[in-house]
């Protein structure tokens, strides 16, 4: 039901709070030492998510996967740092807020397209 | 997954680069802090970071492992006249270096930003989620 009326931007909210959650991390770690910074694959990750993400309950017994719980560990991949640093961290802070500026947008941009299907459901039922 | 994670993040991260703003205080304030022996001599402080893991193993923010000082041994200065001078007539001054201590001082302060940035920005988005369709 949901599916029909949100399309791929419901899973694409949770995966987008799920890569921030790992950039955010990125940043938090920028000075620690030996920290390997981390990404999502969002594509590879959504895909997932779109194509097993929803099983069907056919028994009242069946166990409900949601598939948006935003677990996105099986898609983290290791960033390839740019240039080496002495106390073997690999995060570059800018490369680290460019993605998370970019990750803030599309998710602003799924909360738009929400938002707009939100309110063309609510002019549909009040029919004002 | 907690909805509300980033924001243990990017506070871990704001509350770690505090305590490094403190140590580089605390040795800017007593770079010129002597001292009549090496042993009674002001040690400059250093916070080590240390990546912190939740109970998922996921990575969950930043913290302070260990506040070590530093051993670097104390400058001897040859001044008879000092108060505090020894028999010989030296003091001895942290090894604090002034300029060292004001570039780690920047940096925590950049990080610092950063993860403001990040926790700002998560604000409203969650704010305008929260506020969905209305």
């Amino acid at each position: 039901m949901s599916d029909a009326l949100f399309g791929i931007h419901a899973k694409a909210l949770s995966l987008g709070r799920a890569r921030m959650d790992v950039l955010a991390a990125n940043i938090a770690n920028a000075d620690t030492p030996k920290y390997l910074a981390k990404d999502v694959d969002f594509a590879q990750a959504l895909k997932a998510e779109s194509s097993t993400g929803s099983l069907k309950a056919t028994s009242a017994r069946h166990l409900v996967t949601g598939g948006s719980g935003g677990s996105s560990s099986a898609q983290e991949v290791w960033r390839t740092p740019l240039q080496p640093s002495a106390d073997g961290n690999t995060v570059d802070v800018q490369i680290e807020q460019a993605q998370f500026s970019e990750a803030a947008l599309k998710y602003q941009a799924s909360l738009n397209f929400l938002d707009g299907r939100v309110r063309a459901l609510m002019t549909a039922i009040t029919g004002q | 997954m907690s909805t509300f994670r980033i924001f243990d993040i990017a506070g871990s991260a704001l509350a770690a680069q505090s305590v490094r703003l403190n140590a580089t205080a605390s040795n800017l304030a007593n770079a010129n802090n002597v001292a009549g022996s090496a042993d009674a001599v002001y040690q400059a402080r250093e916070p080590v970071f240390e990546v912190m893991t939740d109970a998922a193993g996921e990575t969950a923010g930043v913290r302070v492992s260990d506040v070590q000082t530093r051993t670097t041994e104390a400058q001897k200065l040859y001044q008879p006249g000092h108060p505090l001078a020894d028999a010989e007539g030296y003091v001895y001054a942290p090894s604090v270096n002034v300029v060292e201590e004001m570039v780690n001082m920047i940096s925590a302060q950049r990080s610092y930003q950063s993860n403001v940035e990040v926790f700002n920005t998560v604000k409203d988005l969650t704010m305008r989620t929260l506020t969905l369709g209305k």
